[in-house]
């Protein structure tokens, strides 16, 4: 470790992972909820479990974000972190406040919720991925703020580089897009219409940006391929990001009300939305190809190429199959979204948290040249069973879309199955998709056993 | 890959990574005009009507306009390429000012395409009135931003050839903007006789 400031990046590592274990827990509780519906109920019911899944992967991503960026900032800035009490100090108002707003939703009917915590006075609660408290999402855009002014001081005052300037860009593109979160128009259409802004501007741009930076510096660090290489390659990524992304936000305004002119934009922009992951992928595997030199810490290239081609299968290739709209009237809200949703996240965002933690934490803990090969071999054994499990998961979640889409979406009224006769005709691939989903939380067990593998004494 | 990036051949000229642009814009392009093509197909009648609402001559000019910046940018790049060391400085200063026309000719494009949009929504035009318009207004926005931006990257260009930036050897950002500016040209040649004049 260059600088000792990059320890700060230590806990926001292991609270991300801890919050993936939850994520995955209540998703595993949901994929019971659909097999057999009375599953917690009354204790915890399927909405709130769904609420607690989504939002715990938009903490633990913002979690993984931030260590990334207080690990990575310092030495790309060739100084110490401006100030690492201030990240210390995030660190646990965040926590603390993301903690209590999860129990809050466990523990508190969620109309309480909403009436305890004033949000008459406000209104912002109640939408989907955003369901947080008004007041958390003030603390949310305090914490991104005083993480932007941490990261942006440290780069002003110290190196400038492109992937310092990249990720400084999606940074601010992020706590840009989430104020849109605190406008809430009357008109159910463009409620959903400016909701879109923060969802689809935060992981098909803004976070792409911050995905592209942060998977360039783990790039340099394991292959030593010149920095002029990876920048090039950086922006052309990041350009092609940002021109399909902005007006791919089209393929979200099909058939909720909006004009018919969306129907095209959406559906061309988004046809173009696969070409940045799958550069990524080019970028990745050329940079691991022309390497300079053979980094001890095999296991976090392994996550670098993971997380590009897993990111494009997900967002890229499972995107595709729905983004046109004439196939998108089909397949709006089906299980084939849910699909689509779960490998982008976990390709895109879940995996390049997963790489810097690989790359990263062994650093923080005295190993510069990475874990011992038992370790990494636990950890490759760990990579293949999440990466397995969700792929898995993504398909049986696609099989159960289609049949979904046959049953209930291509027949005419009369004849169509009603949303639950169709969930229920569809419950066997349901369980093959829990069995996945267990597969993906014991890879994430193993994964967390690859900390505490013991060497052989000649590499400790 | 990383080896294209980086060590230049000859041919193809430019950077790599603007051949890649082209062909992404391309593809673009290319599924706007299906689907306009598509739609006319469907719409037939009123796809003529709408055209008649279309300023030709303004488009015809425009094309011109385009066609002749390109030729610009061939002699800016041609006079850097046959460049020698006895005529180094002049043979920059010529080409900056072909790169300097080139620029003005895109600003007068923009001007007139500027003209026509205020004179369509004047009517009270807009993406949603039907659809030849909406693909009219998409495609020849779509088009006029990369204009916009073109005209930026001849700016640079223009200043960079301007204090002797670009010589035989090393004239790849030359190259690269040249080929930007030959696809908005390009697209424009597509898109003029396809919105404008096919009936």
């Amino acid at each position: 470790m260059k600088y000792s400031s990059q320890m700060v990046a230590k806990p926001y590592f292991i609270f991300a992972l801890i919050l993936l274990a939850g994520e995955i827990v209540f998703g595993l509780a949901m994929g019971a909820q659909y097999l057999y519906g009375d599953f917690l109920f009354p204790a915890i019911p399927f909405n709130v479990l769904r609420m607690v899944h989504t939002n715990l992967l938009i903490v633990l991503l913002l979690f993984g974000f931030m260590g990334a960026t207080y690990y990575l900032i310092p030495e790309e800035s060739e100084r110490e972190l401006w100030s690492p009490m201030l990240a210390k100090l995030t660190f646990w108002v965040f926590a603390a406040a993301g903690v209590a707003t999860i129990l809050g939703y466990l523990f508190v009917p969620y109309a309480t919720l909403s009436a305890s915590l004033a949000n008459s006075f406000w209104p912002t609660m109640g939408r989907e991925f955003l369901e947080q408290p008004t007041i958390t999402k003030v603390g949310i855009v305090l914490v991104v703020l005083s993480y932007i002014l941490n990261t942006t001081m440290t780069v002003i005052m110290g190196r400038k580089t492109t992937i310092s300037v990249i990720l400084l860009t999606g940074l601010f593109g992020l706590a840009f897009f989430f104020l849109f979160a605190f406008y809430v128009p009357e008109n159910l259409v463009m409620d959903k219409f400016f909701w879109w802004f923060v969802v689809h501007l935060w992981v098909e741009a803004t976070w792409e940006l911050i995905l592209g930076a942060l998977l360039a510096f783990v790039l340099i660090k394991t292959t030593g391929v010149d920095r002029e290489h990876i920048d090039k390659w950086l922006y052309l990524i990041i350009a092609m990001t940002l021109i399909s992304g902005l007006a791919g936000t089209g393929h979200h305004f099909f058939f909720i009300g909006t004009p018919g002119y969306w129907l095209w934009i959406g559906s061309i922009a988004s046809a173009a939305e696969p070409i940045p992951f799958f550069l990524m992928i080019l970028f990745a595997y050329n940079m691991a190809k022309n390497r300079r030199i053979q980094h001890d810490n095999k296991i976090a290239l392994t996550w670098a190429k993971g997380t590009a081609v897993v990111g494009f299968l997900g967002a890229g290739v499972w995107g595709f199959m729905h983004t046109l709209a004439p196939i998108n009237y089909y397949t709006h809200g089906t299980q084939l979204t849910a699909a689509h949703g779960h490998l982008s996240f976990f390709g895109a965002y879940v995996m390049i948290c997963f790489t810097l933690i690989s790359y990263a934490m062994p650093i923080l803990r005295g190993r510069p040249h990475g874990n011992g090969p038992k370790s990494q071999k636990v950890e490759l054994a760990s990579f293949w069973m999440m990466v397995l499990g969700m792929i898995g998961l993504t398909l049986a979640l696609t099989v159960a879309g289609i049949m979904q889409i046959q049953m209930q979406r291509l027949p005419d009224a009369a004849q169509a199955l009603g949303f639950m006769e169709t969930q229920a005709a569809i419950s066997a691939v349901y369980m093959v998709r829990l069995a996945f989903g267990v597969m993906v939380l014991l890879g994430l067990l193993t994964y967390f056993y690859s900390f505490f593998v013991k060497e052989e004494k000649a590499y400790a | 890959m990383s080896k294209i990036l980086s060590q230049k051949e000859p041919y193809p000229p430019g950077d790599f990574a603007i051949w890649i642009i082209v062909y992404v814009e391309l593809l673009t392009f290319g599924l706007l005009f299906a689907g306009y093509a598509f739609s006319r197909r469907v719409n037939l009648q009123m796809f003529n009507d709408s055209q008649l609402l279309l300023n030709q001559s303004i488009g015809f000019i425009n094309t011109l306009i385009l066609i002749t910046s390109s030729f610009f940018i061939v002699k800016a790049v041609q006079k850097i390429k046959n460049m020698t060391q006895s005529n180094g400085y002049k043979s920059s200063i010529i080409a900056s000012k072909w790169l300097l026309a080139a620029m003005l000719l895109g600003i007068l494009f923009l001007v007139l395409k500027f003209t026509e949009f205020s004179h369509l929504f004047a009517q009270g035009i807009t993406l949603s009135t039907n659809t030849f318009f909406m693909f009219y207004l998409l495609l020849t926005m779509f088009h006029f931003m990369h204009v916009s931006l073109g005209v930026i990257i001849l700016f640079n260009l223009y200043q960079k050839t301007k204090i002797h930036g670009y010589s035989p050897e090393n004239c790849r950002g030359l190259e690269t903007g040249a080929l930007y500016w030959h696809l908005v040209d390009l697209l424009w040649i597509v898109l003029f006789p396809l919105v404008y004049i096919l009936r």
